[in-house]
């Protein structure tokens, strides 16, 4: 017995020693934005903080720029979100209940784009948006990323496991299927429409690479995109490229901490990587 | 509406006597199905389509249309180019240097993490936090870490015996990418964390309490029982890493900019740079569909890992 308790408290130490490690650069990116610009570069480094002050944050948050940014990435996210929990749960209805000619093949063609990486289609869908002039729009950000095949198979799956009793009753009753989709499925669903909410929001709100290529004026960036131009802006003003960092990750920190479970819990019930 | 009573049994429906309905069905059916396939066609389908066809062609980003055809100059170009093998490398070097630890200590955290019984959340909230920033924000937290001379990891390894010198973390073609790598375990071990906690979970536990009772110690309760049982997490942890590795981008990209001296440049940057930089579309379309095949290949070879492990089991 006193072997399993040595070898729990080792197990416990070695944990704790882990944890501190992956919090120490956030502790450090903190610690770095609260100091005045001329303490963070004294070497050796110091942890702590003599003279607390806000001065980085309020520069940064005086420029305005982030604040833009926020807003950008929040209209561009939520608005992803939305129409991406509408027309993947349509589509997973379809898939799930309505048997018609043809629908094996649609499963098997949504369930194709699944292995199709997004990276691969930067030139080829740089060049459509180029076309029909929508470059540095917030729709060139928007619209590849509402078909998300993933998601579609999280609304099916989840569609299969509602009991066919529960339609049956709405169809004798003469109910259309819009009807029935609208009124008992989606009300049913609703731990699949957070699920696919909040990663399509978080997964949306951090892309990088399409952003990056389509958004070209300032005023329309997205805040990674933004945040990618912070450290040659500040140069070596270390307090204030970390208070971005900081104000950088606050959204989502913010969203990790109220969705916790049902974030987890996607990652585990879903095992797929958005 | 009492006109339920008066329907026949909807049980045992009967397609081929009922055409009307079959074609209603079919019309219901793509009519939900319609708005995601039209954007799912647009800007994923057709996209790859057009991606394939142009990677023949030697279409330019500053002209419209494909241009002159080049039949398998592009790829024949791309597999004689030393550019295109050492992106093609940087890609898999980084794939190399994440995938082990990746994998190895999500197992060891959550493995330490099961044994907790109370507190288990605090640690998935410390692990698992990183993995929701956005790559932006990690890549300005870490170079200022790796900031020679100023940083925070400079500063302990000059307090480390030895009188060791911190290498150029980022700046010295030998480190940078292992730096990069170390950024990255840092940032999207959660992931993975995440999915061995909900495999352990899965393992009964009387397994465990049998074991003890013909006085298997805990560490041959890991080995023997644990992941033995979790070989089809392990399958799964594996594979998605590999596939986001060998996606890599935004790190590199944010904290070398593919250097030092191209030293990091991953595939996709090399896309990114013939693409937009050297507006060839054409040549860049062939790259992509390169490393697509790769990915492919990965993909491919894990369904058939899944499907050999379940008729195992």
């Amino acid at each position: 017995m006193t072997r399993q308790r040595l070898f729990n408290g080792v197990c416990i130490g070695a944990l704790i020693a882990f944890a501190l490690l992956w919090i120490m650069p956030f502790a450090w990116a903190i610690d770095t934005s609260l100091k005045p610009e001329a303490e963070t570069t004294i070497v050796p480094v110091t942890w702590g903080i003599e003279n607390l002050t806000f001065d980085a944050y309020t520069k940064v948050l005086g420029a305005g720029n982030i604040l833009q940014w926020y807003f950008n990435s929040f209209v561009i996210s939520t608005l992803i979100a939305v129409f991406s929990v509408v027309f993947c749960s349509m589509a997973g209805y379809a898939l799930s209940r309505i048997r018609f000619r043809g629908s094996t093949f649609v499963f098997w063609f949504i369930l194709a784009g699944i292995m199709i990486p997004g990276q691969a289609l930067i030139v080829p869908l740089f060049r459509e948006f180029a076309a029909v002039n929508l470059i540095d729009t917030y729709w060139a950000v928007i619209l590849p990323q509402i078909a998300a095949p993933v998601a579609v198979f999280v609304f099916k799956q989840f569609f299969d496991g509602v009991p066919r009793e529960l339609e049956e009753a709405a169809r004798v009753d003469g109910a259309s299927r819009l009807r029935i989709y609208a009124r008992i499925f989606l009300p049913l669903s609703r731990p699949a429409i957070s699920a696919v909410a909040i990663f399509t929001f978080v997964w949306s709100w951090n892309n990088f690479l399409w952003p990056l290529l389509v958004l070209t004026s300032t005023p329309l960036v997205t805040l990674p995109v933004g945040l990618a131009t912070v450290s040659s802006a500040y140069g070596i003003q270390y307090a204030q490229i970390m208070a971005s960092a900081v104000l950088g990750a606050l959204p989502l920190l913010v969203v990790f901490l109220l969705f916790q479970r049902r974030i987890v819990e996607g990652i585990a019930g879903t095992g797929l990587k958005y | 509406m009492g006109t339920a009573t008066t329907l026949p049994p909807r049980t045992a429906e009967t397609p081929a006597t009922q055409p009307h309905r079959r074609d209603r069905r079919t019309l219901s059916g793509l009519g939900f199905l319609a708005p995601f396939l039209v954007l799912y066609i647009l800007f994923l389908f057709g996209p790859s389509l057009y991606g394939f066809v142009m990677s023949f062609f030697n279409a330019s980003l500053v002209k419209g249309g494909l241009s002159s055809f080049a039949g398998f100059g592009n790829y024949a170009e791309a597999f004689s180019t030393p550019e295109f093998w050492s992106a093609l490398w940087h890609t898999v070097w980084f794939t190399i240097l994440t995938t082990p630890p990746l994998v190895v200590l999500a197992l060891v955290f959550a493995l330490l993490a099961d044994r907790l019984v109370r507190g288990r959340w605090f640690f998935r909230l410390v692990f698992f936090a990183p993995y929701v920033l956005p790559s932006a924000v990690v890549a300005l937290i870490w170079v200022w870490l790796y900031t020679p001379d100023l940083g925070l990891l400079n500063d302990w390894v000059a307090k480390l015996p030895g009188n060791l010198a911190a290498p150029t973390w980022l700046g010295d073609p030998s480190w940078a990418m292992i730096s990069v790598a170390l950024t990255t375990v840092w940032w999207t071990i959660g992931f993975n964390f995440v999915l061995y906690l909900a495999g352990l979970q899965d393992i009964p536990r009387d397994l465990y309490e049998a074991s003890a009772i013909d006085g298997a110690s805990p560490w041959k309760q890991i080995t023997r029982i644990t992941i033995p049982l979790l070989g089809r997490t392990t399958t799964l942890v594996a594979v998605l890493q590999v596939i986001a590795s060998l996606k890599i981008f935004d790190q590199i990209y944010l904290m070398t900019g593919g250097g030092p001296d191209f030293a990091t440049r991953p595939a996709i940057q090399y896309i990114y740079d013939v693409g937009f930089t050297d507006y060839r579309v054409g040549y860049a379309s062939a790259v992509s569909m390169v490393l697509f095949a790769l990915i492919l290949v990965v993909s491919l070879v894990w369904f058939w890992l899944v499907r050999r492990q379940e008729r195992v089991s």
